[in-house]
């Protein structure tokens, strides 16, 4: 795992269906100079930049990296543009823990972007190469078989993911950068909402948003304010089209888990973390990665649903920021769940804080639950 | 610095137009070269470089697994540029200590679209874009600010393409001839052919390397950066960034007997050269260079398999590569790499 990193700085923008007040530009530099003031920084203290998005058909930019080196004072400096579908927000916070852990750098900004306003990211996912065709629309239409085949396997009651939407929006109104605030939100609503791609509801995904997200990372002679360590990090990815692949409960992410849990010893991940940030686009994706992440056994991860442990309340509080279900700036969104997991064991989540969270999950996922980044931040050292 | 030290590298006989390959079916021979040259089938790390718009379709990287044999999972990461950057990212990775080996490959086919509107993409998408400056037009601005002799322009075109005919890799290319412009001052042979191609190197650490190649060509420097992406803002004669990535790649510690530039024009080579401090000594781009095969997203990463080959081949002992990004040389990666 190399040297040890922490992450010093954090910074998000609000996140909302459309940022007509800023640029693309605009949009990153406002996380990042809220990471760097949180970390009590300027640009001059930064080594290198790492920046993620999706793909880049969402913005129509090639590469955006090229034009948003001077926004991001990376001019003179390493610059890194990231791109592994979904989990791209993870593994950009990944890439740049990593030139920390290799000693390379001491202090790397890293930041994630989407601003989907300027594009259709439905059918930005929908084209294929020439002469294929497909009848599967956007993400949910990708998902939603997978959804069916993990209620057939485990035998979930039909209103486990309505639990996971109205959850993880009632967290999203303690988040001040959340971008679904829906008071009075209840099962009853989400049931009333429009069937999408059965059985996700429109209430069940994730909205589509603008929005950046940033962190400083910093070697441990270089830390400055209250660090989250990182107690380690994984990236998994596996074959779109292998025959044998489970795509309810993919080996990737069993894999990635058990790296990850390895190098921050971690044997019962239910007992032993207090707080997971989990990419949970569609409400039955809480069940399934409870399930594939080791939080519960094979066909139990509804059940703990169920039982509210998941709540903010609860033993093992999933998303308490309100998650991707309540914002969705699709190349930040993991970088997001990556930032909130220290936002917690820095003890800084404001209103959404788990009391007393020591050791916290950050979880990505992308492609066709195919890639996977996590890390594991905690209050101590490792 | 950990050790680490290119031990194979392969390409594929790039071509001048699309041969019905799919992008997993063009890495594939080169993916399994590697693995048959090094022995090996897994790897710590892999990292690839690839763009979507060559493509016109989101995660082209995606489908790229299939041709790894990617299973059990792997661990694995991907740039949406060059793949040097993927080498360099691998090579950090490598600095971790857990790791001994990686695999990078980085592929494109440029033959698919239009190439120069597609990189006119890459612009400030409020500012400049809208300008419908393309990639020849800008690459023009900045042969203007060089303003290099035509004779030594056309010498490094001459040379580049006499260098490919003698590369089984790379396009068969006459002698530059003709004074068509293709935007003033660019002639049209000084554009980079359009190429469909791949590649692939495989890095190991520590005592791995020397078990896998009898002379691993070791990365003793590797540095990148980029520079401010308004071409107003820079001096277009010189690369400021080639400069200091250079300097911090240790490039002047001793001499250099190989460089492979990733100069897409003549005009970039002579940038590159005074950026680098290469003397006359120094033999540039022996395979051709991107003038002779310009498999954008791969070009970069062949620029350091090709410096590398010269010391695994045993002809080279100091060799350096360098790859760019971003409209007229915005970013610049150098890699110096010895026996």
């Amino acid at each position: 795992m190399g040297n040890r990193c922490a992450v010093i700085g954090v910074g998000q923008t609000h996140y909302t269906t459309r940022r007509r007040d800023v640029s693309i530009a605009g949009l990153v530099r406002e996380a990042a100079l809220r990471a760097l003031e949180d970390a009590g920084l300027t640009f001059k203290d930064i080594d290198a930049v790492v920046i993620g998005k999706a793909p880049d058909l969402f913005e129509g930019v090639m590469m955006p990296e090229a034009y948003l080196a001077d926004a991001l004072g990376a001019a003179g400096k390493p610059m890194m543009r990231v791109h592994t579908a979904g989990s791209v927000g993870g593994s950009t916070a990944l890439v740049g823990a990593s030139l920390v852990q290799g000693g390379v750098h001491d202090r790397v900004l890293v930041v994630a972007f989407e601003k989907q306003s300027e594009s259709n990211a439905t059918w930005a996912l929908s084209t294929h190469l020439p002469f294929s065709s497909s009848l599967v629309v956007g993400a949910g239409g990708y998902f939603a078989p997978h959804i069916r085949e993990y209620m057939r396997r485990s035998g979930a009651p039909g209103h486990i993911g309505t639990l996971v939407a109205v959850k993880d929006r009632l967290n999203a109104l303690k988040n001040p950068y959340a971008h679904l605030k829906i008071p009075g939100i209840d099962q009853k609503m989400v049931e009333s909402t429009p069937m999408l791609w059965e059985p996700i509801r429109y209430l069940e995904t994730c909205p589509s948003s603008d929005g950046a997200c940033a962190m400083v990372l910093s070697s441990e002679s270089a830390v400055t304010g209250v660090p989250a360590w990182v107690h380690g990090t994984a990236m998994r990815s596996e074959p779109i089209f292998r025959a044998g692949r489970d795509m309810v409960t993919p080996q990737g992410g069993k894999d990635c888990a058990a790296d990850v849990y390895r190098q921050a010893g971690i044997a019962d991940p239910r007992r032993q973390i207090d707080v997971a940030e989990t990419y949970v686009p569609f409400s039955w994706y809480e069940p399934m990665w409870l399930e594939n992440l080791g939080f519960a056994a094979e066909g139990e991860g509804w059940k703990l649903t169920e039982s509210g442990a998941t709540a903010l309340d609860g033993d093992i509080p999933w998303n308490a920021s309100g998650g991707v279900l309540s914002s969705n700036p699709i190349g930040a969104s993991g970088l997001i769940r990556f930032a909130e997991a220290a936002l917690q064991v820095r003890g800084m989540a404001g209103e959404h804080q788990v009391d007393g969270a020591r050791t916290a999950l950050g979880h990505a996922y992308g492609g066709g639950a195919q890639f996977f980044a996590m890390w594991i931040v905690g209050r101590e050292k490792p | 610095m950990r050790e680490v030290a290119i031990v194979a590298f392969a390409q594929t006989r790039h071509t001048p137009h699309d041969t019905g390959l799919s992008e997993p079916e063009l890495i594939l021979p080169v993916i399994n070269e590697v693995k048959e040259r090094t022995g090996l089938d897994r790897f710590g790390f892999t990292c690839s470089g690839s763009c979507d718009y060559l493509a016109g379709a989101p995660f082209s990287f995606v489908s790229a697994l299939d041709a790894l044999a990617a299973w059990p999972p792997i661990s694995e990461s991907h740039v949406e540029m060059d793949g040097a950057w993927a080498l360099y990212e691998a090579w950090v990775r490598l600095q971790h200590g857990d790791v001994d080996s990686a695999l990078v490959y980085g592929f494109g086919k440029s033959s698919l679209g239009d190439l120069r509107t597609i990189m006119t993409l890459q612009l400030d998408p409020y500012y400049l874009a809208p300008l419908g400056l393309d990639q020849l037009s800008y690459a023009a601005l900045q042969a203007a600010a060089v303003g290099a002799d035509r004779k030594e322009l056309d010498e490094i075109v001459r040379r580049s393409r006499a260098d490919g005919r003698a590369n089984p890799y790379a396009l068969d290319l006459p002698d530059p001839e003709g004074e068509d412009f293709a935007v003033q001052p660019l002639k049209q042979t000084d554009v980079p052919p359009i190429t469909d191609g791949a590649a692939a190197i495989v890095l190991a650490a520590g005592d791995l390397a020397t078990e896998l190649s009898d002379s691993p060509a070791y990365i003793r420097g590797i540095a990148h950066r980029i520079e401010p992406h308004y071409l107003g803002m820079r001096d277009l004669g010189r690369s400021a960034s080639a400069a200091d990535a250079a300097r911090a790649a240790g490039v002047g510690k001793g001499p250099v007997e190989v460089a492979e530039l990733h100069a897409q024009f003549p005009h970039e080579e002579i940038i590159l050269r005074e950026a680098l401090e290469l003397t006359g000594d120094t033999v540039i781009n022996p395979s051709g260079g991107p003038l002779a095969a310009n498999p954008v997203m791969a070009t970069g990463l062949i620029r350091i398999g090709e410096a590398a080959r010269r010391i695994l081949d045993g002809h080279a002992r100091r060799t350096v590569a360098h790859a760019a990004g971003g409209p007229c040389l915005q970013h610049n990666l150098v890699t110096v790499l010895e026996a």
